[in-house]
């Protein structure tokens, strides 16, 4: 019994242990539409799992897409249990310290929603005296931090939805995410009825980073070449705009 | 107390020791002081959480318990169903429940933001209060339920029969009895309400747990923010055990 | 959420194939079920041990056992998870990666299980500490004088008068156990309450499915508490009848 049960054990250790061949590219386990949402039937679609795709063929690399919370990502990336960070991860100075980055493969500006007729601008000086939502962990929760928060309260939630939810319910004020996080939440009826977007917030390069790009470990030269070359190709011959065309007008890779 | 320190186990608190003092030395402690004056503000929301809503949830538990224990069925039977309810599904779920869900039921009637009651409704803490006291009823109530079952039933008829009204009978007797009973489950169940009051972080309650997160997130220090995080519970705890021994103890009670 | 028509939509939410979510959610409770059920059970094997080491081990022993349950029964489950999850994994492919062997990746479901049944263990051994000290001593006793080994008595005489005063507490555990894998939805591991909430972000309908989700873990309750009746009336064959507990 005690035999069985030891091999059981073993089993079940090794037997899950990855084979080191196909590259787990982690996404953040929260929805954030368009670019990676759960389906009803279980599988995350959007643009960027369908990047995800079309680069990993590029660069005839096998790759297993594996959702983990967003705040234990880059924990999960330096511990080895996902081997790349695909999840709209923004390149800054700050992660760079911990993790590398590939080359960015896309840029959109960040934006403030508030609620309708508040009167609000995105400076701290129309942010006074209100409350601001933003995602743990992320450039926004950072951004809010340094610019805001002497003039505003800042709450921080597990995803940006959440966040929009609250924004809707009138918990707060205003909410700071990804222009295209907030054009999908503003094509809802929720966000059609409650709120307006009030502009780009000032540019704080430090902060807010040069555009999103592929978290890697540090080190791994080769695997970043890889993923640099395997970006560049799928830029280069079209399928970027090609799998873009269905989400959004115009091109977001910025500049 | 001398029987305490035998020889293995000063050799165990030696290596215990030993053990902390490298942790000090070699680990990274460099974000600590940045962080250090938030500490207070954040063990207090943990503190104030766990002791309000265990009194709330305590005062809400005693007639769920004593509907249970000798109410009429129209009272037992909801008393019944609200504890199973509330001990059937997790407190994460419940938590989610009152203030994602109500919040969708705010964002349907924006005529509510204009009622008096708005500046509580559109804060965080109140659900995280009444979502852990509503915990704290339906767990404790079960556990009055018992306690007041269990008080000797002479006592009550000897009292009845010196004709003291029911409700004095109550105040001076049952309820006193019973919950000297259950004093020692209760210190448990507060140990254990203090240690349910992390999941306030995923509404927006900053406590202590939310601000080691917060240490993570911004430094991607993992481990020191969660073993000060261990250490400064396990001192909450002993405290509130030590706080119920003290309690029994100045209750006299024959021990046979 | 309360008007008539959202009812109807309500049930399209909760359809069993896309674009209902209800499979992902049944899937998703599937996960619960398996993860508490490995959970428990390896709480029970360390419970078992736990126990008969508090009660019958050396001094070293007791001291060190009863250490592992302070420390457990005092630190949250969440904290635990998260140091559980990231300290061992860690600290398993660091050993492994100084002997020279790749780094293991641990499934979440074996991560789960570990972290939990740990959790269970400490519990566990306090309850069947009490549930072994409530065997008559005479009848181990006995045991004794008839030249029974240790393992001998345990197997014919504690484990099985133990079972009946172990039931109540190990099926509030299993509650427990049921319970606490929504705490694994903190870090992303795809079980019901993880599922739920990644539904209704995707949907909107937050009240629709968080009381699904409810309805669901109730039933599990429900039907664990049948069960759990059966056992014990199973384990109190024999004695003379007491009122069982409910959930």
């Amino acid at each position: 019994m005690k035999k069985i049960a030891l091999v059981a054990a073993m089993a079940l250790t090794f037997g899950s242990a990855a084979l080191a061949e196909p590259l787990k590219i982690g996404i953040a386990a929260e929805p954030y539409p368009p670019f990676a949402s759960p389906d009803a039937a279980g599988n995350w679609v959007g643009w960027e799992v369908d990047f995800i795709n079309a680069v990993c063929a590029a660069g005839e690399m096998e790759c297993v897409v594996t959702p983990v919370a967003w705040e234990g990502i880059i924990p999960s990336l330096t511990g080895g249990q996902i081997d790349a960070i695909m999840a709209s991860m923004s390149i800054t100075e700050e992660r760079s310290k911990t993790i590398a980055f590939s080359d960015k493969y896309y840029n959109t500006p960040t934006v403030i929603v508030a609620t309708k007729g508040a009167g609000m601008t995105a400076d701290p000086a129309g942010m006074a005296g209100k409350i601001i939502g933003v995602q743990v962990s992320t450039v926004h929760e950072a951004y809010a931090q340094k610019h805001f928060t002497e003039a505003a309260e800042i709450k921080t939630y597990q995803t940006t939805d959440e966040g929009f939810q609250d924004l809707a319910a009138g918990r707060i004020d205003a909410s700071q995410a990804d222009s295209i996080a907030i054009d999908a939440f503003m094509a809802t009826d929720a966000g059609k009825a409650c709120c307006e977007v009030v502009g780009e917030v000032a540019d704080d390069e430090a902060v807010l980073g040069l555009g999103v790009g592929v978290g890697l470990r540090q080190g791994e030269d080769e695997l970043k070449a890889k993923f640099n070359a395997a970006i560049a190709k799928v830029i280069a011959d079209g399928t970027y705009d090609s799998l873009s065309k269905p989400y959004f007008a115009s091109s977001i890779y910025g500049g | 107390m001398k029987d305490f320190f035998k020889p293995r186990r000063i050799v165990m608190i030696a290596l215990a020791l030993a053990v902390v003092v490298l942790c000090a030395i070699k680990l990274n402690w460099t974000w600590l002081p940045d962080y250090l004056d938030r500490v207070p503000l954040a063990i207090w929301r943990t503190v104030w959480l766990t002791v309000v809503t265990m009194i709330l949830g305590m005062l809400l538990a005693i007639p769920l318990g004593l509907a249970q224990a000798v109410g009429p069925a129209y009272l037992a039977i909801p008393a019944r169903i609200y504890c199973s309810i509330i001990r059937g599904t997790p407190l994460l779920l419940q938590l989610w429940l009152l203030y994602y869900g109500l919040g969708s039921v705010f964002a349907q009637f924006p005529e509510i933001r204009e009622s008096f009651m708005w500046p509580i409704l559109r804060q965080a803490w109140p659900y995280a209060v009444l979502a852990l006291t509503l915990s704290v009823a339906g767990y404790e109530g079960e556990v009055m339920r018992g306690a007041f079952k269990g008080v000797p039933g002479g006592q009550l008829e000897a009292a009845r029969a010196m004709g003291m009204p029911r409700f004095t009978i109550f105040r001076r007797i049952w309820l006193p009895q019973a919950l000297h009973r259950v004093l020692p489950t209760i210190g448990g169940e507060t140990v254990l309400q203090m240690k349910s009051t992390p999941l306030v972080a995923t509404i927006t309650v900053v406590d202590i747990y939310s601000l080691s997160k917060r240490v993570t997130q911004d430094t991607f220090v993992v481990y020191e923010p969660l073993l000060l995080l261990a250490v400064v519970y396990m001192i909450m705890a002993g405290l509130i055990v030590l706080l119920f021994r003290w309690f029994e103890s100045r209750i006299p009670s024959r021990t046979a | 959420m309360l008007s008539p028509l959202s009812a109807a939509s309500a049930f399209e939410l909760l359809a069993w194939s896309p674009p209902g979510w209800g499979a992902t959610l049944v899937y998703g409770l599937w996960n619960t079920i398996i993860i508490a059920l490995g959970a428990y059970a390896l709480g029970l094997l360390i419970g078992v041990a736990g126990a008969f080491g508090k009660l019958y081990g050396g001094p070293v022993t007791k001291d060190l056992l009863a250490v592992y349950t302070t420390l457990v029964r005092a630190v949250p489950e969440l904290v635990l998870l998260l140091l559980i999850t990231f300290a061992a994994k860690d600290a398993i492919n660091a050993v492994l990666s100084s002997y020279g062997y790749a780094p293991i990746d641990f499934s979440g479901v074996v991560a789960g299980i570990v972290v939990l049944g740990v959790v269970q263990g400490a519990y566990s051994t306090e309850v069947l500490r009490g549930a072994i000290l409530s065997v008559p001593a005479g009848q181990i006793e006995a045991g004794r004088a008839m030249g029974m080994s240790p393992v001998k008595i345990a197997q014919r005489i504690t484990l099985p008068l133990m079972t009946s005063a172990a039931v109540p507490g190990l099926a509030n555990l299993w509650l427990t156990c049921t319970k606490d894998t929504a705490l694994l939805a903190v870090i992303g591991f795809l079980e019901l309450t993880k599922q739920t909430s990644l539904a209704a972000g995707t949907t909107k309908s937050f009240l629709t499915f968080y009381l699904a989700a409810g309805a669901l873990y109730l039933i599990l309750s429900l039907v664990s508490g049948v069960l759990f009746g059966r056992i014990e009336t199973w384990a109190r064959r024999g004695q003379r009848n007491v009122e069982g507990g409910g959930i």
